[in-house]
C-alpha cells in the first residue's frame, strides 16, 4: 500500500481526537441543519452557494483554510493557512467552539457554539456538502494500525467482483459513485464508516458488515490500481 | 501472476503423465475448454469473467440463441412508462472482445459422458467444463387453461423481450375501465418482488391514461416480496384501483380461458381486458436434458456452484437450487463470480478464494418512489446460507425514496457493464 504521509499525519490526529469524543457524540446530519442557521446569515452551502459575507462552505471539510479566490480573509486566517492549517473536523470543532480564542483577528464575528454535538452535528451537516469520496469522515476515522495495512490486490479483484455488479469499472457514476483510483486511506476509511454505520446506506452497511480488516485494504488497494 | 501462472501450467503439462493435475486439456487444443450455455445473468458473467480473468489461458465458448438480451430487470419500468425498449437490449460484442467464442445457437443436448453439447445446428462441442444458466421454463398446466400456445392472448412477459412488448400493447389498448388481471406464480420464481413491481408500473400507467381501469391479481400465495411496502405503496398512489387476491380468498384456485377472455377466481368468473398468467416456474428445459434436475430445479453444491450430480457441470441464477438467495439478475452475477473463480482455479491452478453472496433487489412503485430488499449470503456444506439482511421501511421520506430510485439506475448501469463488458 502506498502511504500518502499528509493523509496518515492528518488521520492519526484524527484518531485521537475523535476517539476521545466518539462514543458520546456522534454527529447527526439533520440536527446539524437547525444548527446551521445560526451560520446562515453569513455563509452558503449546496447547489448555487456563492460568496457572501463568508465563504461558501461547499468540500468545506478537508479543505485547506483561506482557498477560495475572491474572498476577503482575515490576516490571522491567511497566516494560518500559510502555516498548513487544513479544515479537518478536529480544526473546525475547535474553531468553531470560540472562533476569536482559536484564530484571534479573524472576521468571523461569531460567539461559538459551546456545546460539542451542536458542533459535531453542524459538522457532520456541512459533511454533507463535502465531496465525500475526499472527506474525512466527520466525527469518525479508523486507527493507523488499519490505515497500514497491506492490501492483496489479487484477493481484493476477487472480492470486488461483489462491488462492479452496482459500481462501474470504468469509475463512472451512473446514479451510484465511481470507487476506483480513490486513495487508499479515504477508501479504508470510508469502508470502516459504513461498517461501524456512521455512513448511512443499506447497501453499503450490508455489504461491508462482514468485510474484515484485510479485506477492506484488500479492496482499497485493487481499486486504487484501475485509476481514475 | 501471469507468469506464476504460466511456471504452473508448464510444469504441470510436462509432468502430466505422472501428476493427478486439477485440470483436464480438450483433445486437439492447447487450452482447457469452457462451454457456456444461455448468455443472461448468470451466463454472460461467468462467460466474461473467466475468459478476462484467465487472460487467453483458458478456451471459453458462450452458447446463446438471441443476438440481443433484453434484461427482464427494468421490464416493468418499460412497462410504466420509464425506460423504452431499446435502453434494456445489449448484445454481445463486449463478450467477443473480452475474448469468449460467442455462438448464436440453441444447446439441445448434453452428454456428460463423453462431455459433449450438441447445438440446434448439429455442431458438437467439447468441454472440460460446463457451465448451464439457462434461466426458466414453465410448469406444464400450471395454470388450469393455459400453455405456452395461449401466450399471444394471454402473455407471461416473464421471459425478456416481445413478450414484455406484447404485454405493453395490451396494456394500452384496454378499454377505458377495463380490467387488467394478472395470474401470480407459486413460490419459488424469478424475481421474489417481479410481479408486484409490475402491478405498480400498470398501475401507474393506468392513472395516467385509463383512471377508472381496475387490477386483479390473483395469487395462490399468503403474502409477498416486500408486501407491506407494496400495499403501503398502492395504498397511497393508486387508492382503490388494486384488487389482490391471496391464497385466503382462494387466489390460487383459478383458471383462465384465452379464448373467451376470462378469469374465474375461486369459480367466479371475470371478463378481463388484458390477463397476464405467470405461471409456476422450473429450469430451462436443457438442465433437464443435461440430467442435472431434481425435481423442477439443480441442486448445486453451495462452495462453488457445482452440481450435486456432476463436478464438471455448474448450474447457474434462476435455474438451480442453492438455498436461501431469491432467484434474480443480481443473484445469478453474484453465484457466476463465485463459479468463474472456480473453475478457473480448478482448470489453471490460479488462487481459488472462499465464496461469497450477495443479493439487492430494488423496485419502483411509482415516480421516484424506489423501495430495495437485501442480503448476504455464504455457503455451507448443505446450501448458501443467508448471513444478514436489510428492508427498506414503511413510511420513509420521499427523499430516500428518490435516492432509492437513482440507487437503482445505478445499479442497472452496473451490472449490464458487468454481464457484457
Ligand atoms: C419482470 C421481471 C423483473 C425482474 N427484475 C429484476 C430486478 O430488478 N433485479 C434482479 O436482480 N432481477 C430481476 N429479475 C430476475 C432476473 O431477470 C433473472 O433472475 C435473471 O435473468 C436470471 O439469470 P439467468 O442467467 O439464470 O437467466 P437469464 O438471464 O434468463 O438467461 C438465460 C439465457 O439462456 C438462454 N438459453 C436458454 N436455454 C438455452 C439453450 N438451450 N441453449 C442456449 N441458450 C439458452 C436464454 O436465451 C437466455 O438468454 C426480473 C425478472 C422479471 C421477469
Amino acid at each position: 500500500m502506498l502511504l500518502d504521509f499528509s493523509r496518515i499525519g492528518l488521520c492519526v490526529t484524527l484518531a485521537v481526537s475523535a476517539f476521545s469524543a466518539h462514543a458520546e457524540s456522534v454527529g447527526d446530519p439533520d440536527a446539524g441543519k437547525k444548527v446551521y442557521r445560526k451560520c446562515a446569515s453569513c455563509h452558503m452551502v449546496g447547489d448555487d452557494a456563492r460568496n457572501r459575507v463568508g465563504p461558501n462552505l461547499n468540500n468545506i471539510i478537508g479543505a485547506p483554510a483561506a482557498n477560495i479566490d475572491g474572498v476577503k480573509y482575515s490576516k490571522a486566517l491567511k497566516n494560518a493557512a500559510a502555516d498548513g492549517l487544513v479544515w479537518d473536523e478536529a480544526a473546525l470543532n475547535a474553531f468553531l467552539e470560540a472562533p476569536k480564542k482559536y484564530l484571534p483577528g479573524t472576521r468571523m464575528s461569531f460567539l461559538g457554539l459551546t456545546k460539542s454535538s451542536e458542533r459535531a452535528d453542524v459538522i457532520a451537516y456541512l459533511a454533507t456538502y463535502s465531496d465525500s469520496s475526499i472527506a474525512p469522515e466527520a466525527g469518525f476515522s479508523v486507527s493507523p494500525e488499519i490505515l497500514a495495512m497491506d492490501g492483496d490486490v489479487a484477493y481484493g479483484e476477487y472480492l470486488g467482483s461483489e462491488c462492479t455488479t452496482c459500481h462501474l469499472s470504468s469509475g463512472a457514476n451512473d446514479g451510484i459513485p465511481g470507487i476506483t483510483g480513490w486513495d487508499e486511506a479515504d477508501f479504508v476509511t470510508a469502508m470502516h464508516a459504513y461498517k461501524e454505520k456512521y455512513r448511512d446506506n443499506s447497501v453499503m452497511q450490508m455489504v461491508t458488515g462482514r468485510l474484515a480488516n484485510h479485506e477492506i485494504a484488500a479492496l482499497a488497494a485493487y481499486f486504487k490500481s484501475l485509476g481514475n | 501472476m501471469t507468469i506464476n501462472r504460466r511456471k504452473f501450467l508448464g510444469a504441470t503439462v510436462a509432468a502430466s503423465a505422472a501428476l493427478s493435475a486439477p485440470m483436464a486439456l480438450a483433445a486437439g487444443s492447447g487450452k482447457p475448454r469452457v462451454v457456456v450455455i444461455g448468455g443472461g445473468a448468470g451466463g454472460a458473467t461467468a462467460a466474461r469473467y473467466i475468459a478476462k480473468d484467465s487472460k487467453g489461458e483458458i478456451d471459453v465458448t458462450l452458447i446463446e440463441p438471441t443476438r440481443t438480451y433484453y434484461t427482464c430487470f427494468f421490464s416493468n419500468l418499460y412497462l410504466g412508462g420509464f425506460k423504452e425498449m431499446d435502453e434494456l437490449g445489449h448484445s454481445y460484442g463486449g463478450l467477443a472482445a473480452a475474448g469468449v467464442n460467442v455462438i448464436h445457437d440453441w444447446a439441445i443436448g448434453v452428454d456428460r459422458d463423453s462431455k459433449q453439447v450438441t447445438l440446434a445446428g448439429g455442431a458438437k462441442l467439447t468441454y472440460d467444463k460446463l457451465v448451464l444458466s439457462p434461466g426458466i421454463d414453465f410448469v406444464d398446466n400450471a395454470v388450469a387453461g393455459w400453455d405456452v400456445t395461449a401466450q399471444n392472448a394471454m402473455p407471461h412477459a416473464y421471459k425478456g423481450g416481445s413478450q414484455t412488448e406484447l404485454l405493453k400493447a395490451q396494456l394500452a389498448a384496454m378499454p377505458e375501465g377495463g380490467v387488467f388481471a394478472m395470474v401470480a406464480p407459486p413460490n419459488p420464481y424469478r424475481c421474489p418482488p417481479g410481479p408486484y413491481e409490475r402491478v405498480s408500473m400498470v398501475a401507474h400507467y393506468l392513472k395516467a391514461n385509463n383512471p377508472t381501469a381496475k387490477i386483479i391479481v390473483a395469487d395462490p400465495k399468503p403474502k409477498f416480496s416486500k408486501m407491506a411496502l407494496f400495499q403501503e405503496g398502492w395504498a397511497n398512489n393508486y387508492g382503490g384501483m388494486i384488487d389482490w387476491v391471496g391464497e385466503e380468498f382462494g387466489g390460487g384456485n383459478v383458471e383462465v380461458d384465452p379464448n373467451g377472455m376470462t378469469l374465474s377466481i375461486d369459480g367466479e368468473v371475470v371478463s378481463v381486458d388484458v390477463c397476464n398468467v405467470i405461471p409456476a416456474m422450473k429450469a430451462g428445459k436443457i438442465a433437464e436434458i443435461a440430467g442435472v434436475t431434481q425435481g423442477n430445479w439443480a441442486p448445486v453444491n453451495a462452495a462453488d456452484m457445482s452440481s450435486k450430480a456432476d463436478a464438471d457441470v455448474y448450474v447457474l441464477g434462476d435455474a438451480s437450487q442453492q438455498g436461501d438467495m431469491p432467484k434474480s439478475g443480481f443473484s445469478a452475477n453474484s453465484q457466476a463470480k463465485v463459479c468463474a473463480n472456480a473453475i478457473r482455479g480448478a482448470l489453471t491452478g490460479s488462487r481459488v478464494f472462499p465464496a461469497k453472496f450477495s443479493n439487492t433487489c430494488w423496485s419502483l412503485i411509482d415516480t421516484d418512489n424506489g423501495v430495495k430488499v437485501g442480503a448476504t449470503y455464504e455457503a455451507t456444506d448443505e446450501k448458501i446460507a443467508k448471513v444478514d439482511g436489510f428492508i427498506s421501511s414503511t413510511g420513509e421520506s420521499s427523499e430516500v425514496r428518490k435516492a432509492t430510485y437513482l440507487e437503482s439506475e445505478g445499479w442497472y448501469s452496473g451490472i449490464t457493464a458487468d454481464m457484457f463488458g
